[in-house]
């Protein structure tokens, strides 16, 4: 089955899914990045690979936090940003998905950065643009549903690069709502294909996804078994309507279990980082002693966030 | 009308016929095989050199969309009788609407139309619809479509009064609340691509209810469209302990599995959902040992349906005029010889309908006769499609087996020899 | 049209021969940018012939290459290092060959998006003409003509050494 992230010489022309990419390009996409970082420390904070450029972002779904750190990565490459709330316009009007793409084909974009709430979404518009000949137009996936979050899971792998240096001798759990999070599949793709050999999913059976070992996890229903000897903590966010009786009795018990407190890090290695995809529910997911300990690296993340996500328009422009 | 096909091999799987012989059709019925009967002069001589000569199909489900569109699709696809589900618009819930859909049907004399009636009022799972006189009007059984009952005390009520008058109960097997909001298998490919999932245990839970208040009531049970090995196997328990009960698979589900998503192609969503390549295996060994017979579940859907996101597309693929080259591509990669293959979709569906006067081609039979090629290749194109539905995975696939003509009560009703 | 003299000139001695032209003309608030990845040795090796008290600076013009929309990003992309405040110095960009004039402009506009130079000049060992911008080199040693289809470059051995290499590219 032809891979719709690539073309025909296997260069990155969408990001949909960490799924199916080679570790190059991955590799490839970090150590582009890398170069990116240095430029906030500068007078002008741009460079001009993508001047004259424009870049949609078009959210189905809302996120400012997650649309922000789009538009500052655009504007770092010089692009002009269009952002579209279109929860509020096109499509309460009955207009569908394609009728909505068709009419932006027609503004001249050159990127679309795309949020749905379905699964599988930018495949729809990477698989549209090519039946209609556009295939010109880059697709940036920026969260479908439960399916990936592409650049989350590389900003992920650039933050675990920086501190832990390599991949290959590394032991990470991601915590919590596997089954609903699309952070986790991507980070899950990352790792394994950046030769991480061990990669653990710590949860509730209600909160793991069916068939996980098939990803190629382990999966720890128990804490403290699972994060012993980690090197790194990816903890994932619970969402509010989770809490509420039928995936969870409640929170405070969901945090007795699963809440990363400073004893339950202690079980990880010493010299272990803790990480967060933001927004943090303190008390629920993370005790606030390790959200602001001296293991958490949430805010580098963010950091690296920008310069991954310039990395990857600028990858795909170019393509 | 009498008319003579000559020189084709006849296949008939309830008499376990393969073989070199004439067929003689006088007023709509079989009048001779092999053998013309006494001072039979043909009117009609269709030369059926090389080409199979076999009941016509009958398809346990099939959505009549636009009629005769659908209609025509299904005598082109050599299906001479399809059951609809009553989840129609509007849903099949008074004899009148039965009535006019049966005589609709029967103005245009191309397949026979057997409407299932709903079990109950609006298909809402409360009421009982009015059995009798939906019977009396050409339903053959009485069903809820997709529709669930969810009072399970509804649902025993139901099956008492069904089996009161002797009426069949057609159900598909799918717990509402283990199902609502998924649309795809609950497993490996489904946790990969992050699609909500539908359990098996939605339809082990939904057969294992269903089999109880059989057993309880003796109503006459037929559970459309399974989906798993492990459905399957209890049907199959069932069945050899003596249960009155019947079941039937989607030919799509015998070659297809939750693999065949790919990368979110709306395609690859059925409902019930392609489930993993173990299930597909319990599925087609199921079929082949006789325990479920084939339907297309014909689905035609418009273009826009798809072209959404997968949770968002409508589930179903178009299967009127791929059920004969679906099914002799099942059976070729079973070895399984014509006689075999051809069972799922004649005999055993019109023992399932407790019709001896279908699905076969013994003296006195309905002259329902599918003529075809077997080896014939054709492309699946939106052009050599005849329904107007053009949703299918197969898109593009070369097929094997093609029809060439149908007659229905003796007529000739499709012709491309 | 001239074909490059053979054997090929030490690039190490021409390194020396660059530093003496530059060596006169030095100031206190001289500084040296290197561009990736021959221009960059260079900077390096004059850093050292010259006794410059600061690390060269080290610059990657990936990002602002005008023929990105043709070519796409390099695939090695390094980053851009400068590890000193360019406004007000005086600053001699280095690069091993000056051909077209597309990097130079390339790197002039990295260097300004850092800060406003009092002045730049240009150092290369090669100047192979066939220039398509006004771009003219303050420091060079090595004028030669070739055919569009070879190539000259600039290389470095496992010891540190630095060589020509010239290739055709059919």
């Amino acid at each position: 089955m032809h891979n719709p992230q690539l073309n025909s010489n296997g260069e990155l022309i969408h990001l949909l899914s960490i799924e199916g990419l080679p570790r190059g390009i991955l590799t490839h996409i970090l150590d582009t990045a890398a170069s990116f970082l240095g430029i906030t420390d500068r007078e002008v904070k741009k460079v001009p690979l993508l001047r004259g450029k424009s870049v949609f972002n078009l959210f189905f779904e809302n996120s400012t936090r997650t649309r922000t750190t789009f538009e500052i990565a655009a504007k770092r490459l010089s692009a002009d940003v269009l952002n579209l709330d279109i929860t509020r316009s096109s499509t309460a009007k009955g207009e569908t998905l394609l009728d909505t793409i068709d009419n932006l084909c027609s503004m001249h974009a050159d990127m679309f950065v795309v949020r749905h709430a379905s699964s599988g979404a930018p495949y729809l518009i990477a698989d549209h643009l090519k039946r209609v000949g556009r295939d010109d137009i880059h697709v940036v996936n920026a969260g479908d549903g439960r399916h990936a979050h592409p650049t989350q899971g590389l900003l992920d792998m650039y933050t675990i690069r920086h501190f832990k240096k390599n991949f290959e001798n590394l032991r990470v759990a991601i915590v919590g709502d596997i089954l609903h999070s699309r952070v986790a599949r991507s980070d899950i793709h990352a790792l394994t294909t950046l030769g991480v050999p061990e990669v653990r999913a710590i949860g509730p059976q209600t909160l793991l996804p069916t068939d996980l070992g098939r990803m190629g996890v382990q999966v720890y229903h128990d804490m403290n078994e699972g994060l012993r000897d980690c090197d790194v903590v990816i903890m994932l966010r619970l969402q509010n309507e989770r809490m509420n009786g039928a995936l969870l009795p409640s929170a405070g018990e969901y945090f007795k279990h699963y809440g990363l407190t400073p004893a339950k890090l202690a079980l990880a290695k010493p010299d272990a980082i803790v990480m967060h995809p933001g927004p943090m529910n303190r008390g629920v997911e993370i005790d606030s002693a390790v959200a602001d300990g001296p293991q958490a690296v949430i805010l580098d993340q963010v950091t690296f966030g920008i310069a991954v996500r310039m990395a990857v328009m600028s990858i795909l422009a170019g393509n | 009308m009498k008319i003579a096909i000559t020189n084709g091999r006849l296949v008939d799987p309830k008499h376990q016929i393969d073989a070199r012989q004439d067929l003689y059709l006088a007023d709509g019925r079989v009048a001779g095989v092999g053998q013309a009967p006494a001072g039979f002069q043909a009117e009609r001589e269709i030369d059926a050199r090389g080409l199979v000569v076999c009941p016509g199909l009958i398809d346990l489900s099939a959505r009549p969309g636009k009629l005769e569109t659908e209609l025509k699709a299904a005598v082109a696809g050599g299906v001479t009788t399809l059951v609809c589900p009553p989840d129609l618009d509007p849903v099949l819930d008074e004899p009148e609407l039965a009535e006019r859909l049966v005589r609709q049907a029967a103005d245009l004399g191309l397949a026979r139309l057997l409407p299932l009636g709903a079990l109950t009022q609006n298909l809402e799972g409360e009421r009982l619809a009015e059995m009798a006189g939906l019977r009396q009007a050409g339903c053959i059984a009485f069903s809820q479509g997709k529709r669930p009952v969810l009072d399970t005390q509804a649902l025993l009520r139901a099956f008492e009064y069904a089996a009161t008058f002797g009426y069949a109960i057609w159900l598909q097997p799918q717990d509402y609340y283990l199902s609502r909001n998924g649309f795809a298998h609950d497993g490996e490919v489904g946790s990969r691509l992050g699609l909500t999932g539908i359990p098996v245990s939605a339809e082990t839970v939904a057969i294992a209810t269903y089999l109880t208040l059989a057993a309880d009531t003796g109503v006459r049970l037929h559970l459309r469209r399974l989906s798993s090995a492990a459905g399957m196997a209890m049907v199959a328990k069932a069945r050899a302990e003596g249960v009155a009960v019947t079941c039937d698979v989607g030919v799509h589900h015998l070659h297809l599995s939750e693999h065949d998503i790919g990368f979110f192609d709306t395609h690859a969503r059925f409902d019930p959902p392609l489930r993993s390549l173990r299930d597909r295996d319990g599925l087609c060994a199921g079929v082949a040992a006789g325990t479920a017979a084939l339907c297309s579940d014909h689905t035609p859907l418009d273009q826009d349906d798809k072209l959404v996101p997968f949770g968002e597309a409508k589930p179903g693929a178009t299967g009127l005029e791929l059920l004969l080259p679906l099914t002799l591509k099942w059976a070729a990669a079973a070895k399984l010889p014509l006689n075999a293959a051809l069972a799922p979709v004649t005999s055993a569906p019109a023992a399932i309908l407790g019709r001896d006067d279908l699905g076969h081609l013994g003296l006195g039979a309905q002259a329902d006769i599918c003529l075809f090629s077997a080896e014939e290749p054709w492309r699946v194109t939106p052009h050599n499609l005849r329904s107007a539905g053009k949703n299918t995975p197969f898109l593009g696939y070369e097929m094997a087996g093609r029809n060439k003509a149908t007659l229905v009560a003796g007529q000739v009703v499709f012709d491309a020899l | 049209m001239t074909l490059p003299p053979f054997p090929l000139p030490d690039a190490e001695a021409q390194c020396r021969a660059l530093a003496d032209l530059i060596r006169p003309r030095l100031t206190p608030d001289t500084a040296l940018v290197g561009i990736y990845s021959g221009g960059a040795w260079i900077a390096e090796r004059l850093s050292q012939l010259l006794q410059l008290p600061e690390e060269a600076g080290l610059i990657d013009i990936s990002f602002y290459r005008d023929d990105f929309a043709e070519k796409g990003l390099h695939p090695q992309v390094r980053p851009t290092q400068i590890p000193f405040d360019v406004n007000g110095r005086r600053l001699i960009l280095v690069d091993d060959v000056l051909y077209t004039g597309r990097t130079t402009r390339a790197a002039l506009n990295e260097l300004f998006d850092y800060g406003r130079p009092a002045a730049v000049e240009l150092a290369v060992l090669a100047d192979r003409g066939e220039r398509e911008l006004p771009v003219a080199p303050t420091y060079c040693v090595w004028n030669l003509e070739l055919p569009r289809q070879t190539c000259l470059t600039l290389g470095r051995d496992e010891t540190g050494l630095l060589s020509w290499r010239v290739e055709d590219h059919a």
